[in-house]
């Protein structure tokens, strides 16, 4: 079943005046249960491309088509509603609450949801377990080392039980072990059939994918298996 | 509602973690709700006690003044010297076939002058009355000698009362009954003295009083009285008793436009009115100096929450990721800003009622005024009522640009 669909997006930025093509023209299909990694250089668009996936900014033109349904002239509300229901969200710098714990901030997505009260914690409590957490439940972010902190940000973009994981370069600001440690679990949430779009500029990173897609200068340049990326495209 | 308990919480959490930023800021919303506690729990207490001691002069006392009722402190004058009021008119509301419901009644006479004895000079208020009718109305105690009477009033007797510190002032510790005193170079006797601290508001312990009769024949240069104080049956008999006096006095002076009358009457209920209307203009005019405070808090605290407002630009961003609607993000920032400035609220009813508390015990133990402390449940209600307003109205504005922000931009941020 095809998830997300791009035609022909384009997104243009002001930038001094000047305007900005950060996404030029993409075509994008990407079905339930891919794991597609996002691959790019720094300013190439990967992105401005998560954003615009996770319906984060409006594109400038094109279309967005989510589980079959337009996203255009959806409200601000609507567009909530399905990033907190659909969407998970793994950003490189974390984005934990601070003098908040562990547990309450992967209840944060539930204040957004219709769920009762009584269901928030033991499903947050549970997928802290999912990634190995479970002593840490009552510490603050700033207790927690860089690899902990990722997966707490995990555990929250999971917690609703999300169609889609987007991670950007979620290994961006850990060292190498914390990042294999991040990159096992989100290698196993695929494999338990979650879709997860992965955005790095990492191409061995992106190798834990099944497929990956190249954006250059805000245009698709190849798109296919992860493991057959051609080495020419990549000037990172 | 447990969205909004868990939203709730962690607002407390932010208001908690820059402790002593927002202190400062609820600093402001805390002098301005004491104030408000204090202003209305003073005011009622006032006026309490200010009723209370009018009330004690006789609900079914009416007052019976010369000249027409003055509109301004200027006016007044013409009343001490108006001369419209005489023994004939006091006799006339005396008789039963015009005032049917008179009981007692006597005049007043303000007399300016000194009090010698001896060597000794002072300068008290002289009244020319009735011993009486002050015991009655003054609550006054007295400490030694006996008061004059209707029959020492009746031959004019040159016999006076005198106040704690005059007593002090002409005689020392010595006891002044029985000693004869001058008032303006007349001849009087001391027959009784009052003890200190008595009469309320009105300080009784620099009064002379002397019979009536006396003062007008011996220390007043015109025949006339100042007022008459008339006491009827009961106070549902005094409207019935206005227009009587008011009939009476007319028809003595052949008046027939009541613009012309030469003679006014006040009773204890006007009087009641009066200082109600003076006390809650009074009260008026305090609110608005307190709302001014309470404006200058709330800006304190839209200037806050702006600032909250943007270092917390990316937690904004992250929760609109996470799917805070914008009614979510607003939500949360006013209610940030209704628990700051209701925290500061709650401390200052404490505080209030705590001033209050302890400038009623004051004013009763040290003062001696009876000033009782009553739990303003009123004040607490505006108070509270109050802070949780101006959290609303100060904290929309930043709320409403939290709410703005868009996520992509709210998650760059840097």
């Amino acid at each position: 079943m095809e998830l997300i669909s791009l035609k022909d997006v384009s997104k243009v930025y002001e930038a001094d005046g000047e305007p900005l093509r950060a996404i030029d023209g993409i075509d994008l299909s990407i079905s339930d249960g891919e794991f597609v990694a996002i691959l790019g250089p720094s300013g190439s668009g990967k992105s401005t491309l998560l954003q615009i996936l996770g319906l984060l900014d409006p594109l400038t033109s094109g279309t967005y088509q989510f589980c079959g349904e337009d996203t255009r002239g959806m409200s601000d509300d609507q567009l909530a509603l399905l990033r907190n229901s659909r969407m998970g969200f793994v950003f490189q710098s974390f984005h934990l609450l601070a003098r908040t714990t562990v547990l309450e901030n992967v209840m944060l997505p539930f204040a957004y949801a219709q769920v009762p009260k009584k269901e928030w914690e033991p499903r947050a409590r549970a997928m802290i377990e999912r990634v190995g957490l479970s002593h840490r439940l009552t510490h603050e972010p700033s207790k927690l080392s860089g690899g902990e902190r990722q997966r707490v940000a995990i555990a929250r973009a999971l917690v609703l039980e999300p169609q889609v994981i987007f991670a950007d370069e979620p290994t961006g600001n850990l060292d190498t072990k914390s990042g294999q440690s991040v990159m096992d679990v989100i290698s196993s949430l695929h494999r338990e059939g979650r879709t997860i779009v992965l955005i790095t500029h990492d191409r061995t990173l992106a190798k834990h994918a099944n497929r990956a897609v190249l954006i250059q200068d805000g245009k698709k340049q190849w798109d296919g298996p992860a493991l057959q990326i051609p080495d020419v495209h990549i000037s990172v | 509602m447990n969205h909004f308990i868990f939203t709730v919480v962690m607002a407390l959490r932010a208001v908690r973690a820059n402790r002593v930023r927002s202190g400062l800021t609820v600093l402001g919303i805390v002098i301005g709700i004491t104030s408000i506690m204090l202003i209305v729990s003073l005011g009622d207490g006032a006026k309490r006690l200010i009723l209370s001691e009018i009330q004690g002069l006789g609900a079914e006392t009416i007052i019976v003044r010369p000249g027409q009722k003055p509109s301004g402190p200027s006016d007044f004058a013409q009343t001490l010297f108006s001369d419209s009021i005489k023994d004939r008119e006091l006799d006339l509301l005396r008789k039963k076939e015009f005032v049917p419901d008179h009981v007692a009644s006597a005049p007043v006479l303000f007399v300016t002058g000194t009090v010698s004895y001896e060597s000794e000079v002072a300068r008290p208020t002289i009244y020319g009355w009735s011993a009486e009718f002050m015991a009655s109305m003054m609550k006054v105690k007295v400490a030694g000698g006996q008061l004059f009477d209707e029959e020492d009033i009746k031959q004019s007797l040159a016999v006076a009362v005198i106040g704690s510190e005059v007593s002090q002032d002409l005689f020392g510790s010595e006891d002044p009954i029985g000693r004869a005193i001058r008032i303006n170079g007349k001849n009087f006797r001391v027959v009784a003295h009052l003890a200190p601290g008595g009469g309320g508001l009105f300080n009784t312990n620099k009064l002379v009083v002397v019979p009536y009769s006396t003062a007008l024949n011996y220390l007043s240069s015109g025949k006339h009285y100042n007022e008459v104080m008339v006491k009827v049956s009961s106070p549902e008999v005094v409207d019935r008793a206005v227009q009587d006096i008011t009939r009476t006095l007319r028809d003595a002076h052949n008046i027939t436009d009541p613009d012309k009358d030469d003679f006014y009457i006040e009773t204890q209920q006007a009087a009641i009115d009066q200082i109600r209307t003076i006390l809650s203009v009074l009260t008026a005019f305090l609110s608005a100096v307190v709302a001014i405070s309470l404006l200058v808090g709330g800006i304190g605290v839209m200037n806050v929450m702006l600032v909250s407002v943007t270092e917390r630009t990316k937690e904004i961003g992250l929760r609109k990721a996470l799917g805070a609607r914008n009614h979510d993000i607003m939500m949360q920032f006013l209610i940030e800003a209704v628990l700051l400035t209701g925290i500061g609220g709650a401390v200052g009813i404490v505080l209030g009622v705590s001033f209050g508390y302890i400038i009623a015990l004051v004013l009763s133990s040290e003062l001696g005024v009876d000033w009782a402390f009553v739990l303003p449940w009123k004040a607490g209600f505006i108070g509270l009522s109050t802070s949780f307003v101006v959290g609303i109205v100060f904290g929309l504005y930043p709320a409403r640009s939290a709410a703005k922000k868009s996520p992509i931009e709210a998650l760059r941020y840097e």
